[in-house]
């Protein structure tokens, strides 16, 4: 049933440091199975680098079934490649043909330094929710799960954006380097949940502030949701507009009430 | 130094352990918990949620993961649930049958006062979740929503979607960040274990390299715990994700820590075949499609017809047939070696012919599609994108393959494993699942372990040691571990022979899984020890590392990672020829019943091996922990 891809022409950004220049390698990929997943093919292709005794080329990959977010890649200038709400890790080469030149860069967005080759630091995600994406609730002491009635659509809601895995696709999809819709799906999934009222406004405000500093702003181009291998609407950008406008207010009223 | 193996399980009924335990606990009072420095190593479910706890709490907590964030740990991949006897269904679930039913599910092999307790705390981790905003699926009126899993007659699974490890671990995850905001907890990105320091029996800490530098690094600790996972990836193909690997463990059994049960490894039977030879890894289709899908192969090896033009009449639907009482939802071990017999007796199906059917035609007709994809969706799109097949209108084909380890290091009741300060927490223990655990059992064990027991058993190891001084970064140990580390690494890069860390992990792979997978026999377990050495002496002498070890060399962590599943590789083989018998996940073809099924020794195997380290990875000294069941009979496995 497999049928074999021949002479793909792979373009591949190497660079051996952040502060390497860096520039494009070519590649020749003889023969690959349509069944290989993209980053399997990549390890063909380091294989033989080692066999070479060259450098194989550094990316970022682990679970390989599109729900850790580590891998990345900007295949022909697009987050994650051609299919839609699919990471790189589970594309697939049938999505390719013989003789096809394949451009493979990294994540690009000046909040994701390069570390090496393809791999970037995206530490600047961790960041924002350490800022305020949770809920304080300390361990122990939490009342029984069905106190609180939660009805099926708001859950339902909660989840699609909660769904996100932080992988950077629309970050790096953004002209603009803007992380929008990271920031908006996890206020979203916990401002959307009864449990998370009690510091709705704080979470908002100190969310957007603390993405301010690292990301671009948002022009609502929309390539995020294009890009976003969950398929995260950016509806959730508007509801963390909404949330950022009504906190600016609200704050303001509780510190003087302090 | 020899080992003594003192389970210290408390004294009392099963249901009174844990209680009396905590109530008898030495305590650390608030103020003097910022005097105690804790190293979690790992943040998956049972790192994150241990940190998080311990930071709440006030000890001074240092986090170590050699992923890029701590969110991407492999605890996110569980796909169907977590179980707890909440019996908010009304349907006769409890403590004890929760219990009950993982002590049966283990095949009887794990410690009762442990699963006691893991049951106990199961409700309160649901509390807990909920508290933090995870998005558990719920009813239309409100309420949370159970489906049923492997080797249960209730439900009792909490699921979110088929995304339950990802909404867990990301809830784990925003915790433990709001501590990292706070200054309480620091967190070390990209940063890899290399050795454990113990000092005077105790453990005084852990050496880290810098993946991104190469950079060597002590650390001094109070109590170092290790949430680092399984070994699941000897295998090479698992459904385990790329990094997952055993080297913390590992250099822990080097250290002095037992290794408990290494040939206790769960095969799941549902996975995606393999498809071509370059591929890396499996991918594993939730459990909870069990509930809806049923699983058939035809009855004619020489069938060609494709899955729906197969009638009815001709077809085996093998689990339920053979297990009419559970049916579909038969334990992981029984259903994969049913699968496996299938495709042995050349009824698989696909293109290779390495695979059995899981049919979704009739929960289509009965529920309706909407239904099936609400309840599965996210499921039947990855498997489209992997297989290439739509499951709505063909069945789905699956196979067995690698996917969680029971076996790990041994720990007593309080979770700490027999070197003095030293922990180890979820799938890096051995204590819960005996020699096979139930689905959707794994996250609730990491979670367990990490909220409600660690934060309480470790405060009675740290209360006598306030006010007296640790050996700092300086001591000789430390030095002496990093030149070992710098020496072990760069060796690597010298040996500058002809063969990839790849290569050699998928030849141990393939003897592993030979000899050592879903059924094995005496003499291939010897053959696999024979063998074993051999590769290894190779490996020692071909491996070929390009680059340096003062960079990002991802060659270079993979080829320490494949020096340790070798050692791992040789002690699991020689724990499961030592086994003579079959049990759970640990299946000896010598021992079974005449229907095939396994059949265990309580006289001679009613208990844990734990193995010693000698030097020599051939020459582990086994030792025993005797399994004594007070609260329930030894009785033979039946899921018909």
């Amino acid at each position: 049933m497999s049928n074999h891809l021949k002479n793909l022409k792979l373009k591949i950004w190497r660079q051996s440091g952040p502060t390497d220049k860096g520039h494009f390698e070519d590649h020749i990929m003889p023969e690959i199975s349509d069944e290989a997943s993209f980053l399997e093919m990549l390890d063909v292709l380091n294989e033989g680098l080692i066999g070479e005794n060259k450098l194989p080329v550094v990316f970022d990959h682990d679970c390989r079934e599109g729900i850790c977010g580590t891998c990345s890649l900007m295949i022909n200038g697009q987050a994650h490649g051609p299919e839609r709400s699919t990471a790189t890790c589970q594309l697939h080469m049938r999505k390719f043909k013989s003789g096809d030149e394949i451009v493979i860069e990294p994540w690009r967005a000046s909040a994701f330094p390069i570390i090496k080759d393809l791999m970037v630091d995206r530490s600047a995600f961790d960041r924002i929710i350490e800022s305020g994406g949770f809920i304080s609730a300390n361990t122990g002491g939490a009342p029984d799960a069905n106190l609180i009635p939660i009805p099926k659509s708001v859950a339902d809601a909660a989840m699609d954006s909660a769904q996100c895995i932080g992988c950077g696709a629309c970050v790096a999809a953004c002209p603009n380097g803007a992380a929008n819709l990271f920031t908006a799906a996890k206020i979203a999934h916990l401002n959307l949940l009864p449990q998370g009222q009690a510091e709705r406004f704080k979470r908002t405000e100190a969310m957007v502030e603390t993405m301010d500093e690292y990301f671009g702003s948002c022009t609502n181009h929309g390539e995020c949701e294009a890009a976003c291998p969950k398929e995260i609407s950016i509806d959730v950008i508007a509801l963390m507009n909404k949330d950022y406008r009504k906190s600016k207010f609200k704050n303001r009223k509780e510190i003087s009430r302090s | 130094m020899t080992i003594t193996l003192n389970s210290k399980i408390p004294a009392g009924s099963i249901n009174d352990k844990w209680n009396t335990y905590k109530e008898d606990a030495k305590l650390v009072a608030p103020g003097n918990k910022r005097k105690f420095k804790v190293i979690v190593v790992g943040s998956g479910l049972a790192g994150a949620s241990a940190a998080a706890t311990m930071a709440e709490l006030g000890y001074q907590v240092d986090v170590f993961t050699f992923h890029d964030s701590p969110r991407r740990a492999h605890s996110i991949a569980a796909q169907g649930g977590i179980n707890a006897a909440k019996n908010y269904q009304g349907d006769g679930d409890s403590v004890h049958r929760l219990f009950y039913d993982t002590i049966k599910g283990g095949d009887f092999r794990s410690r009762e006062a442990n699963v006691h307790r893991l049951a106990e705390v199961s409700v309160n981790i649901i509390d807990q979740m909920v508290a933090q905003g995870v998005p558990f699926a719920r009813e239309y009126g409100g309420m949370l929503d159970n489906r049923s899993f492997g080797g249960a007659q209730v439900s009792r699974t909490f699921y979110a979607r088929g995304q339950t490890g990802q909404q867990l671990l990301l809830g784990a995850y925003q915790q433990l960040a709001r501590q990292i905001g706070l200054g309480n907890v620091r967190m070390f990105n990209r940063t890899e274990l290399v050795d454990v320091v113990t000092i005077e029996g105790r453990c005084a800490g852990i050496v880290t390299r810098d993946l991104v530098n190469g950079e060597v690094v002590s650390h001094s600790a109070h109590a170092v715990v290790m949430a680092t996972g399984g070994y699941g990836n000897v295998f090479y193909l698992s459904t385990n994700a790329m990094a997952c690997n055993v080297t913390a463990a590992w250099r822990a059994h080097r250290k002095g820590a037992a290794f408990a049960n290494p040939c206790y490894t769960q095969i799941h039977p549902t996975c995606i075949p393999q498809s071509d030879p370059t591929q890396s890894k499996l991918t594993l289709m939730s459990e909870s499609l069990r509930n809806d899908g049923r699983v058939w192969v035809p009855q004619n090896p020489d069938e060609t017809r494709s899955a729906s033009q197969v009638p009815e009449a001709e077809r085996d639907y093998i689990l339920e047939r053979l297990y009419p009482s559970y049916g579909n939802l038969a334990p992981r071990d029984i259903s994969s070696r049913a699968a496996k017999r299938s495709v042995d007796s050349g009824r698989g199906v696909g293109p290779l012919k390495n695979g059995v059917y899981l049919d979704f035609s009739d929960a289509i007709n009965r529920l309706g599609k909407d239904v099936v994809e609400e309840r599965y969706g996210n499921l039947f799109q990855m498997y489209e994108r992997i297989a290439g097949e739509n499951p709505y209108d063909m069945p789905m084909r699956i196979y067995p393959a690698t996917h969680y380890t029971m076996g790990g290091l041994w720990v007593d009741y309080e979770l700490m494993t027999n070197i003095p300060g030293l922990y180890a927490a979820g799938e890096a223990n051995f204590s819960d699942h005996g020699a096979n655990r139930l689905g959707a059992s794994a996250l609730m064990q990491g979670l367990a372990d990490g909220y409600f027991v660690l934060p309480y058993t470790i405060g009675n190891y740290l209360a006598p040691m306030l006010n007296k001084p640790i050996p700092g970064t300086d001591h000789p140990a430390f030095k002496e571990a990093e030149m070992a580390a710098q020496t072990r690494y760069q060796g690597y890069v010298d040996i500058k022979g002809t063969r990839s860390p790849d290569y050699f992990h998928r030849e141990v792979g393939r003897i592993i899984w030979d000899y050592c997978g879903m059924e094995r026999t005496q003499q291939g377990l010897e053959k696999a020890l024979s063998e074993l050495p051999a590769l290894y002496e190779e490996f020692q002498k071909d491996l070929r590392v390009t680059g340096d070890a003062e960079s990002m060399n991802q060659t270079l962590e993979k080829a320490g990672r494949v020096d340790d599943f070798f050692q791992l590789g040789m002690l699991m083989c020689r724990d499961a020829l030592e086994r003579d018998e079959s049990c759970g996940g640990h299946f000896r073809a010598e021992y079974q019943t005449e229907e095939g099924e396994a059949m265990r020794d309580d006289e001679k195997f009613a208990h844990v091996a734990a193995w010693e380290w000698t030097g020599d990875p051939t020459k582990s000294i086994r030792h025993k922990e005797e399994l004594n069941f007070e609260a329930i009979h030894l009785a033979t496995r039946s899921y018909k």
